[in-house]
């Protein structure tokens, strides 16, 4: 069944978009990530306008947490200061990166840089997570135990000036820090319509040190807020929000999230962390090959 | 019908006058309006007329008609990515002041067959021959890259077309096409243009037809809203999506 999206301006296959947003949000459900880093490439991929694909992609994290951030209110897994701070920082990275948005496009060097961004960053944390992972599946197999990890802030984040007491997580450390860390994911969230659970996960465990119980609700806490200032953004500046594309990737994510959420408690945390650095990996791959691979039409168009 | 006794009364009005030397071209399109809804894939117009010579005497020697639809011109940069320290990134790009956003020909022979160059250039004829207005100083060699470049990309997107051989003539007097319109078209009012040509040259050309495109109904209503509305429209696809989130963790929270 075909269906014209209004802001895309063509008409796309409507099965194809549920199904889509339902494997990004079976991942989301189960892995506990936004699943933007998904959506906005394979969007692109199925011929949505870039601009268009990250804009609502933005809304359909939005959703694709919703339910995430009150399981974990339910469990007090939500530090709210912290989340506060985050919220903050990550809404002057929204404004920064619309922005940002407005002259990549004006330098029409914005694709080039969503593509490095996502190689980048999904290259890095995918690599990272697939190492990790790698070592503790091994360990359970021979029957060793890894030595447990230190859980301590960054040299570098205890010498920023200023220190607040987070209880929740259990830090005495500056407000800087978390406020910086939220303005660089605001800024991911903008051009590339990801939550940045991936980052802020690993940042708030290692560069932060935040007790491992409130971290996934505070970033679930912050993705939320964040997409919903991402969607007011690119709908006041680049009118890019499309609102029956983002209804039907909704419809697949919400659904999927909770079938993958049910799915996860079936399998070994260690095995559904090397999995989705597998997946990660193979994005990050396919962007690569994208970059340094001639393109097949290497013109493209824009409307003064 | 409507179309059938038009033809009718003016081959008798021509029958009748009978002192215009050269002929004439009764258009028509299938469809003057077209509506983007909900379920809109692309349409096909069949454009088709009729052909009136002076007298009503159809001339022994072969004619030939090409239609043309053109969509409204906009300013455009066309953009060429190279590869620049391993990468492919966008490098040099040229300005246009006036690209069609649709350019389809349809011709009843292949057109360097049936017009000189001087006219295909002069009707723009065929996709070879738009005429884009670059802004600034920009060298030939480069500017035919770029409109290369350009008509390629359309051409995929279906947006750009040239076929020849498409369009019918019936017994020298009736012809049809028809054209394809993806739904990647862009709203606006498209002209379109028939020429009858005869040795090399145009006798005739008729742009009196125009096809308009817009969307209609919800979808318009959505485009008026993102952007006149822009906040509201924000806050209503924040809420939808905080809506489905949390109508999906209640409903599957219940099981």
């Amino acid at each position: 069944m075909d269906i014209y999206l209004p802001i895309a301006g063509l008409s796309v296959n409507v099965l194809v978009i549920i199904l889509l947003g339902g494997a990004v949000g079976m991942l989301s459900g189960m892995f506990g990530v936004g699943g933007g880093f998904l959506t906005t490439p394979l969007l692109i991929f199925y011929g949505i306008p870039p601009t268009v694909a990250a804009a609502s992609a933005s809304t359909q994290v939005t959703g694709a947490s919703v339910s995430g951030v009150f399981a974990h209110l339910r469990r007090g897994g939500v530090d709210f200061h912290m989340g506060a701070v985050l919220v903050a920082g990550g809404m002057l990275g929204t404004l920064f990166g619309a922005l940002l948005f407005s002259l990549l496009e004006q330098w029409g060097q914005i694709d080039t840089v969503i593509n490095i961004l996502y190689v980048l960053m999904l290259g890095g944390i995918g690599g990272m997570m697939a190492k990790e992972s790698w070592q503790s599946v091994r360990a359970r197999r021979t029957g060793t135990t890894l030595p447990p990890r230190k859980r301590r802030h960054h040299p570098l984040v205890a010498n920023l000036p200023g220190r607040w007491r987070f209880y929740r997580s259990g830090l005495y450390i500056s407000p800087l820090a978390p406020l910086i860390l939220g303005f660089v994911t605001g800024i991911l969230t903008m051009l590339l319509g990801v939550g940045g659970g991936f980052i802020m996960i690993p940042a708030m465990l290692y560069l932060l040190g935040m007790s491992a119980n409130v971290v996934v609700g505070t970033s679930l806490f912050q993705i939320l807020f964040v997409t919903i200032s991402s969607t007011m953004v690119h709908s006041l500046t680049t009118k890019a929000v499309d609102i029956v594309l983002a209804l039907f990737l909704l419809i697949g994510s919400v659904t999927g999230a909770q079938i993958g959420a049910r799915f996860a408690q079936r399998l070994q945390p260690d095995y559904l962390r090397l999995l989705l650095s597998a997946i990660v990996l193979l994005v990050a791959l396919r962007m690569i090959v994208g970059l340094g691979w001639q393109p097949d039409e290497i013109y493209t168009v824009q409307l003064l | 019908m409507r179309a059938i006794t038009l033809i009718a009364a003016l081959l008798f009005a021509q029958a009748a006058s009978a002192q215009e030397p050269v002929p004439q071209l009764v258009p028509d399109v299938s469809q003057r309006d077209i509506n983007i809804q909900s379920r809109f894939t692309g349409a096909e117009l069949l454009l088709f007329g009729a052909i009136l010579f002076p007298r009503g005497v159809v001339p022994d020697e072969q004619v030939d008609v090409a239609v043309v639809l053109r969509g409204p011109t906009r300013p455009i940069i066309v953009r060429e990515k190279q590869k620049v320290a391993g990468i492919w990134v966008n490098a040099q790009s040229v300005d246009f002041r006036s690209a069609p956003t649709y350019y389809a020909i349809a011709s009843s022979r292949p057109l360097g067959k049936i017009v000189d160059a001087k006219t295909a250039a002069i009707y723009e004829l065929g996709l070879d021959q738009l005429q884009l207005s670059p802004s600034g100083e920009i060298n030939t060699g480069e500017l035919r890259r770029f409109t290369r470049g350009l008509v390629d990309l359309n051409n995929r997107d279906g947006l750009y077309g040239e076929s020849s051989g498409s369009v019918d003539i019936t017994g020298q007097v009736l012809y049809r096409a028809r054209l394809k319109i993806p739904s990647s078209v862009p709203e606006g009012k498209y002209v379109a243009e028939t020429l009858l040509i005869r040795n090399g040259r145009v006798i005739v050309a008729d742009d009196s037809v125009t096809v308009s495109i817009s969307k209609t109904g919800f979808e318009r209503f959505i485009t008026i809203m993102a952007q006149r509305y822009s906040l509201l429209y924000g806050a209503l696809a924040v809420m939808l999506s905080l809506l489905l989130g949390w109508l999906a963790g209640w409903a599957f929270g219940r099981q």
